[in-house]
C-alpha cells in the first residue's frame, strides 16, 4: 500500500495492515519525532494530522490510511525551513523539559490554532486535556498557545 | 529534611554510595595514569570530585575529532571547551539530561567565566569519560552544586589563555585587555580580537593552574541568571531523533521483553514455536535470570526471568508478545499485597516499636505536662515514575567481545560498569552513547534495561533495540515506597513541646529498610523540638523500591508538614507562626552515635538546613500569597515547607473544594532559596513542574499490588495531572549568595502538604491519606 506523508508519497510494500500508524512513522519511515508513550490512546504522545485533524497514531492501523493526508512534526515546518509560528513560541516560551510529549502537544495546539485561531482558556484546555505531560509544563503550554495565536494574528493582519 | 547537628545536611541515601564507587573509579584512573586530576575531601565526610582541567592533551584529542588531520586548529584547553578559528564556540555538556535542563545550565556557567557569545555557542552531549569529566550522572540535583566551581574554572582557563595570545599579538600588557562577547578588547587602543583569531595562538600556550585563575564578581555576570532557553529546543519542536527510543542501528533488530507479573517469579516454558512462527518474528527465547535485580543499583549486573522475542520491528514484537504464554514459577516471586500491609501497620503503630531511632529530651514528661496532646495515623502509597519515554535501550554485543549502548540513562558510567560485568569484559571494551531520557524522576538511575538488551543482544549477536510497553513500564519499577507514620505531639503554653513519630516501613528481613524507605533520626522537626523521638517498626517486602525525584522528601513532606499543621491548629496558632516559631527552636544535643537503623550518611559538601534562609522563604511566600486574606466558603490557603538536595522551598497553596469534593487548586506560589540562579527559565520551569507533579502524584496516583502483582499498568489507572487540573504556579526565587545548588527535586516536597493543608482550610476536612481519591476526593 501507499501512505502520504507529509507530501510525500511512500510505498509500504506488504506491511502488516493491522500496523499503527505510529510504528510505521517511526520504524518504516524513519519519522521519530512521533513518539509511543501508552499504545491505548490515554496519552496523546503519539499525535499526527490526518486531514489536518489531530488523532492518536498508535490507534490507527496503517490499512484506514490509504489516500488520505498525514502531517507529521517533521511536516509542520515550512519548505524553506520556517518554523510554523506554534514551533516557534515553543522555543521562545522553552516549554520543553524532558521535550517528549511535546511534538504531540505542538500537532494538537497546531490543529486547534486552524480551526479556532483566538481560542479561549477554554478552548485551549479542552484541545488539550487529552495531552499528559509527565514534567508538568502545562503553565508554559498554554502561555506558548497564547503567543502563538498572537503571532498568527499579526501575520494574518500583516497580510 | 534533616541536619546532622555538624553542618551538613543528609541527601538521598543512594548517592553517597554510588559516588564513592565513582569516585573509587576516578582515582584508580586517575593514579594509575598519572593524570593531573585529584580528588579533595568534603564537609561532613563525604566526597566532593574536584578534578583539575589539566588533561589537556585527551581532552584536545577527544576534541579534536579527527581535525587536526585536515589541518583545522582549534583551541581546546580543557575537555569542556573547543574553540574553531571561524569563531565558533563548542561547549561540551558532561551530564545527562533527562528534562532538567542541566544541557543548557552547566555549559552556560563554562560560558560566563569564558565571556562567550551564547548566541555562536554550539553544545554537545559529552563522551562518557571518568577521565575526563569525573563522574557524570543525573541525580540528587547535584549537577550545578558538583560543577559549578569546576565549570567556571574551566571558562576561566579558556578565557585567560586567550587574553594572554592577545597580549602578544597587540604588544600590551594582559592587564590592559578585558572581554565581551567572544571578543579580547584592548579598550585604550579600541582594539577588538575575535576569539576565533586567537585559537591557534591560544593552543600553543601553557594551560594555567585552574585554581589560579580569577573568577568574575556574582554582579559582573552577564549569562547566569538569565533567562535562557534550552539548547535543544529547536530539535524537540522540530521531531528530530535525540531520545533514546529514536536511535536506529544499521543492521538493528528489535526486541520485547517479557518479565512475570509476579515480581521476581521465573519463566520454566513457554509457546516460543508459535510466537516464532508469527510475522516478522526472528527468534524467541528465555533469558535466564541473573543476581538480583529487585534491588535497586545503578552498576548491579542482575537480569530478570524472561521471554526475549526478536522482531524485524517494533510492532511485530509487541504483536507477538501478546500471543506469548509463559509458565512462571512463582515459588520465589513476591506474594506482596498493599491491603494487607495497610492492616499491618495499624496493627504495629499501636504495638511496642521494634527500633528507636531517636530518643531526645524527655518525651514522656512533656506529654505528661502537655496542655493537649495530638494524634494521627498517615499513610500514603506506593508510586511508579512513569517516564513518558518507556524504558529501552539498544545495545550491540560484538563477536570481538566489545559492547556498544545507545541508552537514556541518569547514570551512563555505571552502565558501562554494569554491563562490562555481565559480558565479563574490561570496561574500556564497552562504549556507550549518552542519549537523551524522555523523563527521568529516578527511573532512569537505574540500569536494569541496559542490562536486558546487553544480554539480547549477546545472545543473538546483532545490535537490538530492547522496547518496553508502557505495561511492562508500570509492571516492573524501582517504586517510591509506601509509608505510615503514626505521630503524636505535645502543646503547652501554644508551643510544641514534644513531637513523636513510629514510622512503619518495609524491609527484605534485615535492619535497614528498603531503598529509599529510610527516616533519619534528625528528620524536621525532631532536630529541633526540645523532646523528640523517632522510632521504627517494618514490614516484609518483596517489591522493588527506589529514588523517585526528592527520595524520602516526596513523601515525608507530606506526613510532616500536615501534622504540625495539626498540631498549629491544635495549639490555636497562626500556621506561619508556628512552622517559624519551631524552626527557630535550638537543636538539642543527640548521643553521636552514628546512624542507626534508617539513618542516613550526611554531607556530600552540600549546604544543610538554615533557620535563616528558611524563615527567609516562609515569610516570602506567606506576602506573596496574601496569607491571612479573607477566602470566600468553600477556598482556603495552605502552606508547607521542605528543605532537601540543599534547598529551602516554602509554598502556599489556594484551592477550594465543592459540595462533590472536586478539588481545584487555583494557584501555587513558591518561594525557594537556591543560592544564585544559573538559568532562570530552566529553574523556574523546574519549580512549575515540580509543583504539578506534586500535585499530580498526590491527587490520584498509587501503586498497589496484590499476590505480588502490580494493578496498574497503564495512564487508565494511573491519572497523571492534565492541562484543565493543573495550577497556576508562581516562583520567586530569593537568589541569595550561598553556593548555588539543584532545582530538580527540592520544590516537589512541599507542593502536597501545602495543597492538603489548603483542603483543610477550605474545608475543615485533614487528609491523612494520599492519594486524596482515596478520601473520596475528584479532581
Amino acid at each position: 500500500m501507499r501512505l502520504n506523508v507529509n507530501g510525500r508519497s511512500h510505498d509500504l510494500g506488504d506491511i502488516d495492515p493491522t500496523t499503527p500508524l505510529l510504528w510505521v512513522l517511526r520504524d518504516t519511515l524513519g519519522l521519530v519525532g512521533t513518539k509511543y508513550g501508552c499504545g491505548i490512546g490515554a496519552c496523546s504522545a503519539c499525535t499526527v494530522h490526518v486531514n489536518g485533524t489531530p488523532v492518536q497514531s498508535c490507534q490507527l492501523p496503517v490499512q484506514s490510511l490509504e489516500g488520505q493526508e498525514i502531517t507529521t512534526i517533521e511536516g509542520l515546518a515550512g519548505a524553506d525551513g520556517t518554523l510554523h509560528p506554534v514551533q516557534q513560541a515553543w522555543i521562545d516560551e522553552d516549554v520543553a523539559q524532558c521535550g517528549y510529549c511535546q511534538a504531540g502537544q505542538i500537532m494538537s495546539a497546531v490543529a486547534l490554532l486552524e480551526r479556532t485561531p483566538q481560542p479561549t482558556e477554554t478552548d485551549i484546555e479542552n484541545a488539550m486535556s487529552r495531552h499528559l505531560c509527565r514534567c508538568g509544563t502545562y503553565n508554559r503550554i498554554r502561555k506558548a498557545i497564547r503567543v502563538a495565536a498572537g503571532m498568527i494574528e499579526k501575520t494574518g493582519s500583516e497580510a | 529534611m534533616s541536619d546532622n547537628g555538624n553542618g551538613a545536611t543528609t541527601v538521598d541515601v543512594y548517592l553517597p554510595e554510588y559516588l564513592r564507587r565513582t569516585a573509587a573509579g576516578l582515582r584508580e584512573t586517575a593514579l594509575s595514569r598519572r593524570r593531573f586530576i585529584k580528588i579533595s575531601g568534603f564537609v561532613g565526610g563525604g566526597l566532593v570530585l574536584g578534578f583539575s582541567l589539566g588533561a589537556n592533551r585527551a581532552a584536545a584529542q577527544h576534541n579534536g575529532h579527527g581535525a587536526h588531520a585536515s589541518g583545522d586548529v582549534r583551541f581546546a584547553p580543557n575537555a569542556y571547551v573547543q574553540i574553531t578559528p571561524d569563531g565558533t564556540v563548542v561547549l561540551y555538556a558532561k551530564n545527562p539530561d533527562v528534562g532538567q535542563g542541566v544541557k543548557t545550565a552547566l555549559p552556560m556557567i563554562v560560558a560566563e567565566e569564558l565571556d562567550a557569545d551564547w548566541s555562536r555557542v554550539r553544545v554537545e552531549q559529552a563522551p562518557i569519560s571518568m577521565e575526563l569529566y569525573g563522574p557524570q550522572f543525573a541525580g540528587g540535583s547535584m549537577s550545578v552544586p558538583m560543577n559549578y566551581d569546576t565549570l567556571r574554572r574551566a571558562g576561566a582557563v579558556a578565557r585567560a589563555m586567550l587574553v594572554a595570545a592577545a597580549a602578544e599579538r597587540l604588544g600590551v600588557p594582559a592587564d590592559e585587555l578585558t572581554t565581551d562577547a567572544g571578543h579580547v578588547v584592548h579598550a585604550a587602543s579600541g582594539r577588538r580580537l575575535g576569539y576565533g583569531e586567537l585559537a591557534e595562538a591560544a593552543a600553543a600556550l601553557p594551560v594555567p593552574d585552574p585554581s589560579s585563575v580569577a573568577l568574575k564578581d556574582r554582579k559582573d555576570f552577564k549569562l547566569l541568571g538569565k533567562r535562557v532557553t534550552g539548547v535543544d529546543n529547536v530539535k524537540v519542536v522540530t521531531g528530530q531523533p535525540m531520545f533514546g527510543i529514536d536511535q536506529r542501528v544499521p543492521g538493528m533488530v528489535y526486541a520485547s521483553y517479557t518479565k512475570a507479573p509476579a515480581i521476581g517469579a521465573r519463566a520454566v516454558s513457554a509457546n516460543l514455536d508459535h510466537v516464532k512462527s508469527l510475522p516478522g518474528v526472528r527468534d524467541a527465547f528465555l533469558i535466564a535470570p541473573k543476581g538480583n535485580a529487585i534491588e535497586f543499583n545503578p552498576s548491579s549486573d542482575a537480569v530478570l526471568s524472561g521471554v526475549a522475542i526478536i522482531a524485524d520491528s517494533t510492532w511485530a514484537a509487541l504483536k507477538a508478545k501478546r500471543e506469548l504464554e509463559v509458565e512462571w514459577d512463582e515459588s520465589n516471586a513476591s506474594r506482596d499485597s498493599w491491603s494487607a500491609a495497610v492492616a499491618e501497620a495499624k496493627r504495629l503503630a499501636e504495638a511496642a516499636p521494634q527500633a528507636t531511632l531517636r530518643d531526645t529530651g524527655d518525651v514522656d514528661a512533656a506529654f505528661a505536662n502537655a496542655d493537649r496532646t495530638v494524634e494521627a495515623f498517615y499513610t500514603y502509597p506506593y508510586v511508579a515514575h512513569a517516564d513518558l519515554e518507556p524504558q529501552n535501550c539498544t545495545v550491540w554485543c560484538k563477536s570481538d567481545g566489545s559492547a556498544e549502548i545507545w541508552a537514556p540513562t541518569q547514570t551512563p558510567q555505571a552502565a558501562v560498569e554494569a554491563v562490562a560485568a555481565f559480558l565479563g569484559v574490561s570496561q574500556s571494551a564497552v562504549t556507550l552513547h549518552q542519549l537523551r531520557g524522555g523523563g527521568g524522576f529516578g527511573r532512569r538511575l537505574a540500569n536494569d534495561s541496559v542490562v536486558e538488551a546487553a544480554a539480547i543482544s549477546k545472545r543473538i549477536g546483532a545490535p537490538v533495540k530492547v522496547q518496553w510497553t508502557r505495561e511492562d513500564d508500570f509492571a516492573f519499577d524501582y517504586y517510591r515506597p509506601g509509608g505510615f507514620h503514626a505521630f503524636k505531639a505535645a502543646i503547652a503554653d501554644g508551643k510544641l513541646t514534644a513531637w513523636q513519630d513510629h514510622f512503619i516501613t518495609f524491609t527484605r528481613g534485615g535492619p535497614m529498610p528498603v531503598t529509599s524507605a529510610n527516616l533519619s533520626p534528625d528528620e524536621f522537626p525532631a532536630n529541633k523540638v526540645s523532646n523528640a523521638r523517632i522510632v521504627q517498626s517494618m514490614l516484609p517486602s518483596k517489591i522493588p523500591t527506589g529514588p523517585w525525584r526528592a527520595p524520602g522528601s516526596n513523601a515525608l513532606a507530606f506526613a510532616i508538614q500536615c501534622f504540625l499543621h495539626e498540631c498549629a491548629v491544635a495549639a490555636g496558632r497562626d500556621h506561619v507562626e508556628f512552622l517559624l516559631e519551631v524552626m527557630a527552636m535550638t537543636p538539642p544535643p543527640r548521643p553521636a552515635a552514628g546512624p542507626g537503623p534508617g539513618g542516613r550518611p550526611g554531607g556530600m559538601g552540600m549546604p544543610g538546613l538554615n533557620p535563616q534562609r528558611a524563615a527567609g522563604v516562609i515569610r516570602l511566600v506567606a506576602e506573596k500569597a496574601g496569607w491571612g486574606r479573607t477566602l470566600p466558603e468553600g477556598r482556603g490557603l495552605g502552606l508547607a515547607f521542605h528543605f532537601s538536595h540543599g534547598g529551602h522551598f516554602a509554598e502556599v497553596a489556594e484551592v477550594s473544594v465543592d459540595a462533590n469534593r472536586k478539588v481545584t487548586v487555583h494557584k501555587v506560589w513558591v518561594a525557594g532559596d537556591i543560592g544564585p540562579i544559573v538559568n532562570l527559565s530552566g529553574a523556574e520551569n523546574q519549580v512549575q513542574g515540580s509543583v504539578v507533579d506534586g500535585f499530580s502524584t498526590a491527587m490520584g496516583l498509587e501503586i498497589t499490588f496484590e499476590k505480588g502483582r502490580v494493578e496498574q499498568r497503564n495512564f487508565d489507572r494511573y491519572p497523571l495531572l492534565r492541562m484543565s487540573q493543573a495550577p497556576e504556579v508562581e516562583v520567586h526565587f530569593v537568589e541569595s549568595d550561598y553556593p548555588p545548588t539543584g532545582v530538580g527535586e527540592p520544590a516537589l516536597p512541599p507542593a502536597a502538604p501545602a495543597i492538603c493543608n489548603a483542603i483543610h482550610a477550605a474545608t475543615g476536612h485533614r487528609v491523612r491519606t494520599l492519594p486524596l481519591t482515596r478520601e473520596g476526593f475528584a479532581v
